[in-house]
């Protein structure tokens, strides 16, 4: 019942990325594709012209700050604004895209799907898209917050323009990119030429899809296990530097960091709900995006949770399959991320 | 007539129609039933014998707005309609490559927002424009004097097209949503994001908070005697009382209706003290404030009541559905 329901929200990619990065070529890559479907565009009123589209609104990224008590929570009041509009226009389109600016903070636009009851009944966020330009994204990286958070935030990166690197340049703005955000997936490009499906219907805000959907998330899992239990050896306290390990380059970003913690068994819900709920009141602000699977004593489910800043969304999901082992894991994206605190405090959860 | 729990129904009385898409707005045109439908259409006639007016063809309405014989309409089509009892359709304005968000209307003078940019046009047909500091989601004329209230991110401008100079404005942090003036134009009233109401005494610019509700009220009606405030977003029809000076402050809302389903639209009979409450469930009641008796119009079922609106009288309540049902109740006797 719940999941027909579910079906019929109207998916919303959010397309971002720095100025220049191609935001517009993947935006008319999607729409020229012979996928038979019919899409509303949400675009920067002030943005790049020549969208293709029948359907095209123009926003302009109002920002609301909610009088909640929570100094992060922002939602993009036009957006709420426009969705309202557009499904009166329900069933003469499929699917929602919506292309931020260049300068844009992807987390208003993700927090109103959290925030507001309006766009969560007919809408579901769908996949945060982020553009990035091969060849200038590392100087970005340096010098825009923006095209940091940009790169933090995503669950789908495209590194587009490949064809104006070298291939060694190439993997270091691929392991410039993992050092940031290492459970995106991850998409060489020239001119965005991606594969629909790996932009669109992504579900990654879907609970019981957020691991389906990311192979690097449970690869990255996997490398840090080996780091917690092998080396015992922790990335915050390294920056800006790379060294070579299973044969890839690393980077730690000094800004953004993403921190993962794997329990190996259950933990105490009693421990655990307080716990998630004081990291994310606490360090919220720097909490750019969180996610986990979790194994709760005495429960056959899997309990599945991802947040934005403060705001949390949690449910428990399938159950645990025979022979699948039972075990937990956390993973943050942040800035100035306190690591160890996070890692320490998920390990005392254990049941 | 009585159902089986005990409630008095009058759902025999409602002729059940299909109004072929999604009602945005319902009124009545002199006496004429009229539907605001989401598909650009604009339905005027007894159920049976409707015309059907493209008001916005190939488009959708997004906003309607009221007043005796004409129905206002704005689409995403960013043209604002004025259909009449005639059944004529007469284009306002048209804001090219724009939605329209907010309308009102007082007499011959119409409101509409676009975005930033608030106009108003005047009983000759003179046009202003004002550009708000953010988007306006809602508008309402002064019921004195030609003043237009609209609502913005935090506050709410008070303007009067006709002079040069900045607008004042009644300041309240949040995004507000939908303007309403009470009858003898004391109170402002705006519904905002934050699943609340906020107030302001005119006279002296006093605030006024009305919480509590679980979601965004959408829908606001004053009794006829301007006593009362009636509100959806709640589990039950909230309705404020605004007879004294001080309005609601320091006093508890009514309760009227309360199930387990959500009010998402209410209406105010014209000349007694009862309130229709239509619910997500697609249920109808009505209520008399008096005694809290309740009178079952439409069984639940078919999703959440749209729209409502009674006819000048009193005798006639017109209802539509977000699926596209409606009916009309000729009150018995």
């Amino acid at each position: 019942m719940t999941e027909a329901r579910e079906f019929e929200k109207i998916p919303v990619t959010v397309l971002t990325g720095y100025l220049g990065a191609g935001k517009t070529t993947l935006l008319n890559r999607i729409l020229s594709e012979p996928h038979g479907k019919r899409y509303a565009v949400v675009v920067n009123e002030f943005g790049e012209i020549g969208i293709d589209n029948e359907l095209v609104i123009g926003a302009d990224e109002e920002v609301f700050e909610m009088n909640n008590g929570c100094i992060c929570c922002t939602v993009r009041g036009d957006l709420i604004r426009i969705i309202e509009g557009l499904m009166k226009r329900k069933g003469r389109f499929d699917a929602i895209i919506v292309e931020t600016t260049g300068l844009a903070d992807p987390a208003p636009v993700a927090q109103t799907f959290f925030v507001d009851e309006d766009v969560q009944k007919s809408a579901r966020l769908d996949a945060v898209v982020t553009v990035a330009d091969a060849k200038w994204l590392a100087h970005r990286l340096r010098d825009a917050p923006e095209a940091k958070n940009q790169i933090a935030f995503a669950d789908v990166i495209i590194i587009n323009k490949t064809d104006l690197v070298t291939p060694a340049e190439l993997r270091e703005v691929e392991a410039r990119i993992r050092a940031i955000n290492p459970y995106a997936s991850l998409h060489r490009a020239t001119k965005c030429d991606v594969g629909i499906a790996d932009v669109l219907e992504r579900r990654a805000f879907d609970l019981d899809r957020i691991l389906d959907i990311e192979p690097d998330f449970l690869a990255a899992e996997e490398h840090d296990h080996d780091h917690d239990h092998d080396h015992d050896h922790d990335h915050a306290h390294h920056h800006d530097h790379g060294h070579i390990h299973h044969g890839l380059k690393h980077y730690h970003d000094e800004d953004m960091q993403s921190v993962s913690v794997l329990l190996d068994g259950d933990v105490d819900p009693a421990k655990f709900m307080p716990w998630i709920n004081r990291v994310t009141q606490e360090q919220g602000p720097n909490i750019l995006r969180c996610k986990g699977v979790v194994a709760m004593k005495d429960d056959p489910r899997r309990f599945v949770f991802q947040g934005v800043h403060m705001m949390l969304d949690g449910d428990s999901q399938r159950e645990w399959k025979p022979g699948e082992k039972r075990e937990s894991k956390v993973v943050f994206i942040g800035r100035k991320l306190e690591a160890e605190d996070i890692r320490m405090g998920f390990l005392a959860c254990a049941a | 007539m009585t159902d089986a729990q005990g409630t008095t129904s009058l759902a025999e009385h409602v002729r059940v129609f299909d109004a072929g898409a999604e009602v945005v707005a319902a009124a009545f045109l002199d006496a004429a039933p009229a539907l605001a439908l989401a598909d650009g259409g604009v339905l005027i006639g007894e159920p049976g014998e409707q015309k059907r007016l493209e008001a916005h063809p190939d488009a959708a309405i997004l906003v309607a707005a009221v007043e005796g014989r004409t129905f206002l309409t704005g689409g995403d089509d960013g043209r604002v309609v004025a259909t009449g009892a005639d059944g004529t359709a007469q284009a306002i304005a048209e804001e090219k490559g724009r939605w329209i968000d907010a309308l009102a209307i007082r007499g011959s003078a119409f409101a509409w927002s676009a975005g930033k940019q608030v106009s108003a046009r005047d009983e000759t047909g003179s046009i202003r424009n004002w550009t708000s500091p953010s988007s306006v989601r809602g508008l309402a004329f002064q019921p004195k004097g030609f003043r237009l209230a609209a609502t913005h991110y935090n506050g709410v401008a008070l303007w009067f097209p006709k002079f040069e100079g900045p607008p004042q404005t009644l300041e309240w942090k949040g995004a507000h949503l939908d303007a309403t003036f009470s009858p003898d134009g004391r109170f402002l009233v705006t519904s905002m994001q934050e699943n609340a109401l906020h107030g302001w005494r005119l006279a002296d610019s006093r605030n006024m908070r009305m919480t509590g509700y679980p979601g965004k009220t959408r829908s606001l009606s004053w009794s006829h005697d301007g006593a009362w405030l009636a509100t959806s977003g709640a589990d039950a029809a909230v309705v404020w009382p605004f007879k004294d000076k001080d309005g609601p402050m320091g006093k508890a809302p009514r309760e009227c209706g309360v199930r387990e389903a959500r009010v998402t639209r209410v209406a105010f009979h014209p000349r007694a003290l009862v309130v229709a409450i239509g619910y997500a469930d697609g249920l109808v009641l009505l209520i008399r404030l008096a005694d809290a008796a309740e009178i079952l119009i439409r069984r639940p079922g078919g999703g959440p009541v749209s729209a409502l609106a009674w006819n000048g009288d009193g005798a006639r309540l017109l209802i539509g559905l977000e699926s596209g049902e409606a009916g009309l109740l000729d009150l018995p006797g």
